[in-house]
């Protein structure tokens, strides 16, 4: 360190921070705004934040019990001169009888004293109507139990099924206006004091398709209808999208059409969804005659919907390669589709892989055109294939949240509930494969 | 060197600056020092280090800047003296992980002491980029930004003379007051550049930093703005980060050589340029490194 | 079935190509690879492509058109059927005549006309798909034989294929004009067939909406009315409340966000607040339905104020809350996208953080912040999913928020969800809307691209 600076004396002068009055003040008001505006920041941020909390909230607080299902014990006999009065054990025969005598009669057994013919269709309320198909299920598996009486664990109607769950919101709603009158609360009661009643973890939610009876209905449906529409959709959007970007971004010669296909893909991302569904309508339904109603229209709907995303993606990848690359694989007499393929693409690869997902993400939770495609009808059949029809998860809760019964509510916030784990999984792989395999050039 | 005590003429014409009290100037003019007197000190560095995050860009730095001279900090890329420059008015507080140790004085007063408000020593310590950064509006209100925020002008006609009289000493006003109002990013690189140094006088700072400001300049506009730094200097105290070292020697008065987060060597132009004390200075001077 | 044939040989003879074509490369010079313009492998391509591209070319095009092609054929068969059963049976006769052929049972007694059609149908299916079994290989032969001739040291072959690759990457950029010609074409196309039964102008300026058509003649009440005023003013209302909840909250989030958050801060809060962003609008939609909606009436209630349980305002506010991600990451890279020395620029100048923000960033920030609200516009107005579950379907021409409204899009569902003949009106009146929802968007796209280039030009 030198020291000429020691060599010169430091001024003596009164302070030049001493600011007259009116300056003190505008300085004042100056940092007052200052704070203020900063504020409004983080005002801002703190009602986004509490819209969010309040959003996720509410549907997860109303849907946590759509995973969860009532049943009550019943022994049930099967009475082979109900199901099977000519003892021929005919599939046929098993399958036409009238299980719904047969739940009746077991229902009548387990309270014997309730004869009054109303009473009696207030009791059976509580049972879901979908136990008939359970026995019916259980006797073509296994005639052999006909003539026998079980102890059989059936659902619970969707009105028991939510008192059960939080019974507390009966109380002090005066009994007309309540779902369930106070005798059957009472038969509900009985039952649970004998131990008939069970709450459990609802695997058949996830494994059942659509059903009118919202205790039995599951996104089963659903999720293999999104997972065909996804897989075409996939098989369609990525090669094309990816082979597209490459030409755009490595290829294309600078003029007129390249311009219009550049400007075209800025504008396609930015068409409303539901114009993407009057096309898939008007294409792939009317014009090609494909199916309505299946994953096939879908997916290549939604493929032609998230290809702007895909190509975006997928070029900035590409432009994040750094031209040396490029130069080096040139200087060693690569052709460019070698260069490309050899040292741009694999370099590029987990930014395209990433905006894949997040396209992928995005055709997930896409419902609007597939309301325009016909994918919007009650199916109560699981799907085979991308050809049947079917229908896929966002569409399954906007269907659920249309209907009219109580029951449903609670399978709409379930069903959102594992459309966004999944989203939220999708979008974590992609963080993920950003971040792992990031490279900083 | 003794030659720069007329130090008389700097007063400031256009109002004084509220943020510039004290300044031995104005009505008292006459009160100024004899030639041969100790010059007065504007800026005291003492111990002055930089930290970004973990590496260290500056190693405990002493330097003073005298008052209504042109100091130049030379060395080369990488050397600190940009980062020097940025700590007078603490500019490297809008960088994220910058740390600065030591103390910086400014009339006596440390500027990274409790209390100090970096907007009030900014309104003190104006600042001249590397390149040109006018802001997107007309040439008028670029100029009228400054004095608006700090209430420096009572009213449009006051404002009005602050803006002339900006651009007349940044030599620019007879270049564009027929267009005042269109924007400043329309003019030529070196009118830009005069622009936000007329920018950065418009609020009667005492000391203007100059980042490298003739480097994104042609030769034409840099003799310019040489010849305006060198005008400037009756009125205020620069320091100026240069790569150059004609233009450190041709608008400088005391020049500091730093290297690698040193500063090498301190003191009156003259002497670094003909008869430095260290070697590396000469070398570097000499043109053996750089 | 011959198709299946056709695919599974093509595959097979494919590979073949490629290995023996590599092969004979290297045999025509004796084993020299240097003596070869391209390397073996390219030959094995082009041996390859020039057998299977011809044929899977045509097969493609034959899987496009047969339906088309076929259907043409039993038109004639079935003419008079066709013609006593009236032009609104006509697409479901045919759909029965192909079902039937496919050995599928079908909702009437079939008449023996349609037996007959049916009998034809596959008849002719069988033997066309035979024929093109037959043309695809003979292509194929073809094409391996002119390209085994073309191989030898001379045959540019890596050149060959890589036109071919390029000319394939091309075709897929050229998909996106297609699909742009496939959304107007399909679009204009039944909004001209609409516009033939609705007077042009009675649509754009009627102030009525009642799509319901008299099925009968005799039908009372059910004239309809194809006045598109009141749902643009109820999509304009509705996207009104959503800017004013999301303009302001995006922006200076964004602010904030950029200029003052730690990084601390920042990382923790943006991943979080992208959340938002990620939701599918049905969850946004089932969100209003089920929270704001009947919040909003509860509130109202208690003001006194009836507020009906599918408002605008829920559905606007909600909807609001969807763009405020959007908002504020367009704004983000508006703001980022401004120089780092204007900033200090003005802090060197003594300005405060805000007055930097207010009087130079955003001013610079600008065009960028106009395109993000233009977009952000486009995006209120093609939504669908939060107003069709938490706006209303009537058409109320009004100006008071707590009634219910209806948009374009929410129109154009509920006009095409159901089993609706594809002729009526009705039906192509959502195209007509999905037309104007089209142009709207595509103007404002056009139009924010245009502000944001603009003003990228400038710092560049």
């Amino acid at each position: 360190m030198t020291d000429t600076s020691a060599a010169i004396p430091a001024p003596a002068r009164a302070s030049p921070w001493q600011l007259s009055d009116a300056t003190a003040r505008r300085v004042r008001r100056r940092k007052r705004a200052d704070t203020r505006f900063q504020l409004y920041g983080v005002g801002a941020i703190f009602i986004a934040l509490a819209v969010l909390i309040v959003l996720l909230s509410s549907i997860a607080g109303s849907g946590i019990g759509g995973f969860v299902q009532t049943r009550f014990a019943l022994d049930v006999t099967f009475d082979e001169k109900l199901i099977d009065p000519s003892g021929t054990r005919d599939r046929a025969v098993l399958a036409k009888a009238d299980y719904g005598v047969v739940l009746m009669n077991a229902v009548s057994a387990a309270f014997p004293e309730v004869t009054d013919r109303q009473a009696k269709r207030d009791l059976r309320k509580l049972f879901s109507n979908s136990a008939r198909f359970q026995l019916r299920g259980m006797v073509l598996d296994d005639p052999s139990i006909v003539g026998t009486t079980q102890k059989i664990w059936v659902p619970a109607s969707s009105d028991a099924d939510g008192f059960v769950k939080d019974g507390a919101t009966t109380k002090g709603i005066a009994e007309a206006d309540r779902r369930l009158k106070d005798r059957q609360i009472e038969w509900i009661g009985q039952l649970s004091e004998r131990g008939a009643v069970e709450k459990r973890f609802n695997w058949s939610f996830f494994t059942s398709a659509d059903s009118r009876e919202p205790e039995v209905a599951g996104i089963g449906g659903a999720l293999l209808g999104s997972f065909y529409t996804l897989l075409i959709t996939l098989l369609v959007c990525f090669p094309i999208g990816v082979l597209a970007a490459i030409y755009l971004e490595e290829f294309a010669p600078k003029n007129r059409l390249t311009d219009l296909i550049e400007v075209n893909i800025n504008n396609l991302a930015a068409v409303p969804s539901i114009v993407f569904g009057l096309l898939g309508l008007a294409v792939f339904i009317q014009t090609f005659g494909l199916p309505r109603s299946a994953p096939i229209v879908g997916g290549l709907t939604m493929a032609l919907l998230i290809l702007p995303t895909i190509i975006v993606a997928t070029r900035a990848a590409l432009k994040a390669v750094p031209p040396s690359i490029r130069e080096a694989a040139y200087g060693v007499g690569a052709s460019p589709i070698q260069v490309v393929a050899q040292h741009v693409v694999p370099l590029a690869m987990p930014g395209i892989l990433t905006g894949t997902i997040i396209g992928m993400a995005r055709a997930l939770g896409e419902t609007a055109p597939l309301l325009m495609i016909g994918m919007v009808a009650f199916i109560a059949d699981l799907p085979g294939g991308p050809m049947d029809a079917a229908t896929v998860l966002p569409v399954q809760i906007f269907l659920w949240a249309d209907s009219p019964e109580r029951g449903f509510e609670e399978k709409t916030a379930a069903g959102t509930i594992v459309l966004l784990v999944f989203l939220i999984l999708m979008n974590a792989i992609a963080i993920y494969l950003r971040k792992r395999f990031e490279i900083r050039w | 060197m003794d030659r720069e005590a007329d130090v008389a003429e700097a007063r400031i014409d256009q109002g004084e600056s509220p943020f510039r009290a004290n300044f031995a100037l104005g009505e008292n003019s006459s009160a100024t020092p004899d030639a041969g007197a100790p010059q007065q000190i504007a800026v005291t560095a003492k111990d002055v280090s930089v930290f970004y995050g973990k590496k260290q860009a500056l190693f405990s730095v002493n330097l003073n800047i005298e008052r209504n001279r042109v100091t130049a900090l030379i060395g080369p890329s990488g050397c600190g003296k940009s980062t020097f420059l940025r700590c007078i008015n603490r500019m490297n507080d809008t960088i994220e992980g910058c740390r600065v140790t030591g103390e910086i004085k400014l009339d006596g007063t440390d500027i990274y002491g409790r209390g100090i408000d970096v907007v009030q020593l900014r309104a003190r310590v104006g600042m001249v980029f590397q390149k040109p950064n006018p802001f997107p509006k007309s040439i008028y209100e670029n100029v009228a930004y400054g004095p608006r925020i700090h209430g420096l002008a009572a009213n449009g006609r006051e404002l009005d003379d602050i803006v002339e009289q900006s651009l007349r000493r940044a030599g620019l006003f007879d270049e564009v007051s027929d267009r005042l109002n269109t924007p400043g990013t329309s003019l030529s690189g070196g009118q830009q550049q005069r622009l936000c140094i007329a920018r950065a006088i418009a609020i009667s700072p005492e000391v203007i930093l100059m980042d490298e400001p003739c480097s994104a300049l042609d030769p034409i506009a840099t003799a310019k703005v040489e010849e305006l730094i060198d005008e400037l200097r009756e009125h205020f105290t620069i320091a100026i980060v240069t790569h150059n070292m004609q233009q450190a020697a041709r608008v400088s008065q005391y020049t500091a050589f730093f290297h690698l987060g040193n500063l090498v060597e301190f003191g009156p132009t003259e002497h670094i340029f003909t008869n430095p004390t260290e070697e590396r200075t000469q070398d570097y001077i000499t043109g053996r490194f750089g | 079935m011959q198709l299946t044939i056709l695919i599974a040989v093509l595959i097979v003879l494919t590979v073949l190509a490629f290995v023996y074509g590599r092969k004979r490369a290297l045999v025509t010079v004796g084993g020299n690879r240097r003596a070869l313009h391209s390397m073996p492998s390219y030959h094995g391509w082009f041996v390859a492509l020039w057998c299977g591209l011809p044929a899977a070319i045509l097969l493609v095009l034959w899987l496009v058109l047969r339906g088309t092609i076929l259907d043409g054929f039993i038109e004639d068969a079935l003419g008079p059927e066709l013609a006593a059963a009236g032009p609104e049976m006509h697409g479901a006769l045919l759909e029965d005549v192909r079902q039937l052929a496919a050995g599928n049972s079908i909702a009437r007694e079939p008449s023996p006309a349609l037996l007959a059609a049916a009998d034809r149908y596959s008849s002719l299916q069988s033997s066309a798909d035979a024929a093109v079994l037959v043309i695809g290989l003979v292509a194929a032969a073809l094409g391996l034989g002119f390209a085994w001739r073309k191989v030898g040291p001379k045959l540019r072959a890596r050149n060959n294929v890589e036109a071919v690759v390029r000319l394939v990457l091309f075709l897929c950029s050229v998909v996106a004009i297609v699909t742009t010609i496939g959304i107007v074409l399909s679009v204009l196309f039944e909004a001209i067939r609409f516009f033939g039964r609705v007077p042009f102008w009675e649509f754009l300026f009627g102030v009525q909406w009642s799509p319901q058509m008299a099925i009968r003649e005799d039908q009372v009440g059910s004239s309809g009315a194809f006045g598109i005023i009141p749902l643009f003013t109820g999509t304009i209302y509705i996207t009104l409340i959503a800017l004013i909840i999301a303009m302001p909250i995006g922006l200076l989030s964004a602010i904030y966000m950029a200029e003052y958050a730690s990084p601390k801060f920042r990382n923790a809060v943006k991943p979080i607040l992208e959340i938002l962003a990620g939701i599918p609008t049905v969850v946004y939609g089932f969100f209003a339905a089920l929270t704001v909606g009947p919040a909003f009436r509860g509130f109202g209630d208690a003001l006194g104020l009836s507020v009906s349980s599918e408002s605008a305002l829920a559905a606007g506010v909600v909807m609001g809350i969807m763009i405020i991600p959007f908002i504020s990451s367009l704004t983000d890279d508006a703001i980022v996208a401004v120089p780092r020395s204007l900033r200090e620029g003005a802090y060197a100048l003594g300005a405060t953080k805000s007055e930097t923000v207010v009087n130079v960033i955003i001013p610079a920030a600008l065009p960028g912040i106009v395109a993000a609200f233009l977009l952000a516009v486009s995006r209120a107005i093609g939504e669908t999913m939060i107003v069709v579950m938490a706006a209303g379907l009537t058409a109320n021409l009004t100006a008071n928020p707590l009634d219910s409204m209806t948009t374009v899009t929410v129109q154009i569902v509920t006009l095409l969800v159901g089993d609706q003949e594809f002729d009526s009106p009705k039906t192509l009146a959502a195209f007509a809307l999905g037309l104007v929802l089209f142009i709207a968007t595509l103007v404002l796209n056009v139009v924010a691209l245009h502000v944001s280039r603009k003003y990228r030009e400038r710092y560049d």
